[in-house]
């Protein structure tokens, strides 16, 4: 049987397609604790859990709390606002400076890909990836795929599109490789210049032209935030014919296979990837994403807590 | 490692075990009113559902049955050992104000039923608790004591008692293995 002997969770790149399956049904154990009454267990008691956001957040933020407060952990959170990073120190020193608080894990958001391996390194606690520049969220992604698997009840041959800007988008990232690995067909569209070269290396992933290429006969439709805050302004004219060739509408979904579960990592732009009808439209599960993001982040935090040193 | 094995209770025997344990049950319980079963994953939860049969047998009522899993409830958790897979807990009713019995396969140093009782106060406040378990092999570590055993075994430290299921969850035999 799997075991889980990392002490970090940075990538699903480095898991294995066991380690992933372990994390998933840990995490449909933890959701039952979710839906009690008493929404608590006392696995991690005693545990401190410091959460290091440098980019803000709300359901990531807020996800992975509740997951540490219901497994019993003391959790701190430290928002960009208010870290000492807008004083000038440097991620090092910071990490530094809380390692001397004695904290168990430290679940981390960075605007720069690959700052978590960096911080694993300075420190003697897990570090958990909550979102690393362009390059990963696992979180998100364990999240997407347990919503998939909840539907579907597998995940191996299942034909997922993932539309939008998949150069800026670490949910993208993710999901090829944790889907890429449980056996499903990922297939990509965007703007040329939201695609970057080479991506159909990363697993068993397929570039298309467009739109509607991608969506034909699928059993997901991922759509991704256009995300204006970290691409320039050259990337696309404006959000109104973004939405006429990438936006998802009642229209466009009818390519996809009748009963095609619908997904988006949010916040969403209303109007502009998706339409209002689709978001709140009976093939949506932007909330069931929502409500199993605790579970996963639970079983994260679980495992890690029992990973080996490296 | 070879060791020794030894068969402590047959099929037969474990059925008429059970059968026994589920008159008492019904005795002490003055029927089914108000009584839940919920077994402790895994072994305990098929014994569980066998119980649940010989009472329907006996009474032609059905128990509501339950499933708890206590890995999260564990006192060796912060260990420095891989975390265990966590299982489902199951328990589609309300365990508010019912006599409720735990069921294990064997009772041994007491920890899983700690771990269980905690749990299940998770869940709901009780009437009560009780414990029914197929194996007692002693070396209790905490002041825990069951309230329907199939088999009282002494053993010593160094043995192991197991209860061997077939593919459909049966209880087919318990074995003691001893290292040699």
């Amino acid at each position: 049987m799997a075991e889980f002997k990392h002490k970090h969770i940075i990538t699903l790149q480095d898991l294995t397609k066991e380690e992933i399956e372990l994390l998933l049904s840990t995490a449909e154990s933890m959701r039952e604790i979710n839906n009690r009454d008493i929404k608590k267990v006392p696995t991690l008691r005693g545990k401190t859990i410091i959460n290091l956001f440098y980019e803000s957040s709300t359901r990531t933020r807020t996800s992975f709390e509740l997951a540490a407060k219901r497994l019993s952990a003391d959790t701190v959170n430290i928002s960009p606002s208010t870290s000492a990073a807008t004083k000038g120190e440097t991620l090092s020193d910071t990490a530094l400076n809380l390692l001397a608080m004695k904290p168990d894990i430290i679940v981390m958001r960075h605007a720069v890909s690959g700052s978590h391996s960096f911080l694993a390194k300075k420190v003697s606690c897990s570090v958990v990836n909550a979102g690393d520049g362009a390059h990963e969220h696992p979180s998100q992604a364990l999240l997407d795929m347990m919503t998939m698997k909840d539907r579907f009840n597998r995940l191996d041959g299942l034909k997922v599109a993932i539309v939008g800007d998949i150069t800026h988008s670490r949910v993208a990232r993710s999901n090829i490789h944790g889907l890429t690995k449980t056996g499903s067909h990922v297939y990509l569209a965007g703007p040329p210049t939201m695609m970057p070269p080479g991506i159909e290396r990363l697993g068993n992933v397929t570039v298309c032209a467009n739109l509607k290429e991608a969506i034909q006969d699928a059993d997901v439709v991922m759509m991704l935030r256009i995300q204006q805050e970290r691409q320039g302004k050259t990337l696309m004219p404006n959000a109104r014919e973004y939405a006429r060739f990438f936006g998802l509408n009642p229209e466009n979904l009818k390519f996809a296979k009748s009963d095609a579960m619908v997904m988006h990592p949010g916040p969403i732009n209303r109007g502009v990837e998706m339409s209002s009808h689709v978001v709140d439209g009976k093939q949506s599960y932007v909330l069931n994403q929502v409500e199993n993001g605790v579970a996963v982040r639970m079983a994260m935090l679980y495992h890690v807590c029992g990973g080996e040193l490296e | 490692m070879s060791e020794e094995q030894t068969v402590i209770l047959d099929t037969a025997g474990i059925k008429r075990a059970l059968t026994r344990i589920s008159h008492e049950m019904l005795e002490r319980n003055k029927g089914l009113e108000n009584v839940v079963l919920i077994g402790i994953r895994s072994g305990g939860a098929h014994l569980a559902e066998e119980i649940r049969d010989a009472i329907e047998v006996i009474e032609g009522e059905k128990v509501p049955i339950g499933t708890i899993d206590i890995t999260l409830y564990r006192d060796d958790v912060s260990g420095n050992l891989p975390h265990q897979r966590v299982g489902r807990t199951e328990i589609p009713f309300s365990i508010e104000g019912k006599k409720v019995v735990l069921v294990d396969d064997v009772l041994f140093t007491g920890r899983t039923i700690r771990a269980a009782m905690d749990a299940l106060m998770d869940h709901g406040r009780p009437c009560c608790i009780q414990l029914a378990v197929l194996i007692d092999r002693g070396h209790r570590e905490l002041p825990i004591r069951a309230d329907f055993v199939g088999r009282n075994v002494p053993t010593s430290l160094k043995e192991n008692v197991e209860v061997l299921f077939d593919k459909s969850n049966r209880a087919v035999e318990v074995v003691l293995q001893k290292p040699s």
